[in-house]
């Protein structure tokens, strides 16, 4: 039993790992066979051709493809992502630094959303022929079609710009060195994340919840004796949670995204930011960084996420079905 | 157990798919009447600046005094514009590799699956970004193509699947000893057949598609000015959220009730190609 879980999770780390190397390829790649040339992030708009080939030496954009990957992978091997074509400052020491907002903003929006959908969920499967229950869908419903920065800016304009409770953007300049203005500063942003995400988990949290209670085993525990909060307990949670929890870790993810792009609706100094200047200036080492790092954690929440559904559910373990 | 088999097949059309319909149909009407009529010149300054809604200006005035329902609706034929071209592009890729690696050796098929599997947790956004990001100038050509590379790791995925479990069918065995090529097999037997379950997938990842270039605009990474996508639209409403709040209402009320509409319009596909789903929600 515990020799298949050891040898499944060492499976899952060789895909993680693959996965992760062609990531790294294929971001490479992307950023580099189409047109435009990094230099230009360094030149005005008059360069002459002796800048330019000036300015294509000191990023190494005029080295052949293949040296350049060579570089890109051997620096990333030594837990490098190089340096700022525009700042010259450390792409990681940057992301580090961006992260004190976005990492926060990601889980404290995915712990709210949670909080929010599962209540949610069980009440609309247990009351769906109640209007309530059907509120919650249409809830749901509405949230999976709205965008997250629409949902921003209406949130802004109604709890920020007319009823004055929070801040409408922007951050402490000296980030969390005074917890309470950082974490207000982020609580709007992490409301608007959290409502997104939540009607998507509430539609998993309330199939899962009428599978498991329309289900033979719980009956069956029921004809045995047992009440039915026991049964619930027992057989219901952990039935029910594999499914979300697969689900979860893809939520998790778009989460992140979420913030991202939410980011740029309260001037948040986040990972978000950081990548869309780096994209308007061109600053290949920034954008690689930051989307390396971004596949990099989806695919680490993925790998967490399948490790805990084989333990979760050892039928999982004994066929290894379901990758 | 109770079964409940459905007296009346002909009740399978939901209101919710009908819902989808009119929503859809309105968004494809409003943005074919843009081509040849709307209320005002998209450019021109017709009223005050930030002027609120009113009969002459039924969303109010953008900053420069711009008509902003006029801008709305030209933004319906951006996003079917975004939709139909991603979702296009997503599949003559996706549909290709797909059926390539539904047909491939076990070997190849494997690592396409493999691969695909890498591609989806990039999300279709941060692809995007990349793409843009990679490009000399954004453009509604870049956006759309960004999207459509996208999409279409996911739309392989789904052919792949659901060619691999059609080929598996005795019909395809027989086409074969009976001398079809496989091209002919594709076409006769194997698209047709995935078709319905195929189209649900296009359908929702038109939705997604819309929505996406919605952000990418907002972001500043889409269409650049005189195009009036929704995502720019709420971007320069933003920008005058304090003075004019009314202005962001409009554009974001019209991407809802498409992506609404889309999504309504799939789940009604859904059950049309599977009749075991009907009455069954």
């Amino acid at each position: 039993m515990g020799s298949s879980l050891a040898g499944y999770v060492a499976r899952r780390f060789l895909i993680l790992v693959l996965s992760l190397l062609i990531a790294a390829v294929v971001l490479f790649v992307l950023l580099r066979l189409l047109p435009g040339d990094p230099a230009n992030a360094l030149l005005g708009v008059g360069a002459t051709p002796e800048q330019i080939a000036a300015a294509r030496a000191q990023v190494g954009s005029d080295l052949p493809l293949i040296v350049q990957f060579g570089q890109f992978a051997s620096s990333l091997a030594s837990f490098s992502l190089g340096t700022s074509f525009v700042s010259n400052a450390s792409v990681l020491g940057e992301i580090g630094n961006r992260m004190s907002v976005t990492a926060p903003l990601t889980l404290a929006g995915f712990a709210l959303a949670i909080l929010i959908a599962l209540p949610l969920g069980i009440v609309a499967a247990v009351r769906g022929h109640r209007w309530y229950g059907a509120a919650i869908s249409v809830f749901s419903q509405l949230g999976i079609a709205i965008p997250v920065f629409w949902l921003g800016i209406l949130l802004v304009s109604l709890l920020a710009i007319r009823w004055r409770i929070f801040p409408s953007g922007g951050f402490p300049l000296r980030g969390w060195e005074r917890p309470g203005e950082a974490a207000l500063a982020l609580a709007l942003p992490v409301l608007t994340v959290s409502l997104v995400i939540a009607a998507s988990l509430v539609r998993y949290v309330r199939a899962s919840t009428i599978d498991v209670l329309s289900s033979d085993y719980l009956r069956t525990a029921r004809a045995l004796g047992e009440t039915f909060p026991e049964a619930l307990i027992r057989h219901g949670i952990r039935n029910g949670a594999v499914p979300v929890v697969s689900i979860l870790g893809i939520e998790l993810a778009t989460t992140f995204l979420g913030a991202v792009v939410v980011e740029k609706v309260f001037a948040l100094p986040g990972l978000g930011s950081m990548l869309l200047l780096a994209i308007q200036q061109r600053d290949y080492p920034n954008v690689q960084g930051v989307l390396f790092i971004s596949t990099l954690l989806v695919l680490i929440v993925g790998f967490v996420a399948d490790v805990l559904q084989r333990l979760i559910d050892p039928r999982l373990r004994a066929t290894g079905a379901g990758r | 157990m109770t079964v409940v088999l459905s007296t009346a097949p002909e009740r399978a059309v939901s209101w919710t798919f009908r819902i989808g319909l009119a929503l859809v149909a309105l968004h494809v009407g409003v943005g074919l009447l843009t081509l040849v009529w709307t209320p005002y010149d998209p450019t021109a300054m017709t009223g005050g600046r930030l002027s609120p809604p009113s009969l002459a200006h039924w969303a109010g005035t953008d900053r420069l005094g711009r008509d902003v329902f006029t801008q709305v609706m030209i933004g319906s034929r951006i996003a079917l514009q975004v939709g139909i071209g991603a979702v296009a592009i997503g599949a003559a890729i996706g549909v290709t590799i797909g059926l390539l690696a539904a047909f491939a050796t076990r070997w190849a098929d494997d690592a396409l699956a493999a691969t695909l599997d890498i591609l989806i947790a990039f999300p279709t956004l941060l692809i995007a970004m990349l793409v843009v990001a990679a490009t000399e100038q954004a453009s509604l050509g870049t956006a759309i193509l960004a999207l459509g590379i996208a999409l279409s790791a996911i739309l392989a995925r789904l052919t792949r699947i659901l060619a691999k479990r059609v080929i598996l069918m005795d019909y395809i065995v027989a086409a074969r000893v009976s001398g079809s090529s496989w091209p002919s097999i594709v076409v006769v037997h194997i698209l047709p057949n995935i078709w319905p379950t195929l189209s649900v997938g296009f359908a929702l990842q038109f939705g997604l598609a819309v929505i996406a270039e919605a952000s990418l605009s907002y972001l500043g990474l889409g269409a650049p000015p005189p195009n009036a996508s929704w995502g720019r639209i709420l971007q320069e409403a933003q920008g005058t959220v304090y003075t004019a709040p009314f202005g962001a209402i409009a554009p974001g009320l019209a991407l809802v009730s498409l992506s609404i509409g889309v999504n309504l319009l799939a789940d009604g596909l859904r059950d049309l190609a599977d009749p075991l789903r009907r009455g069954r929600r």
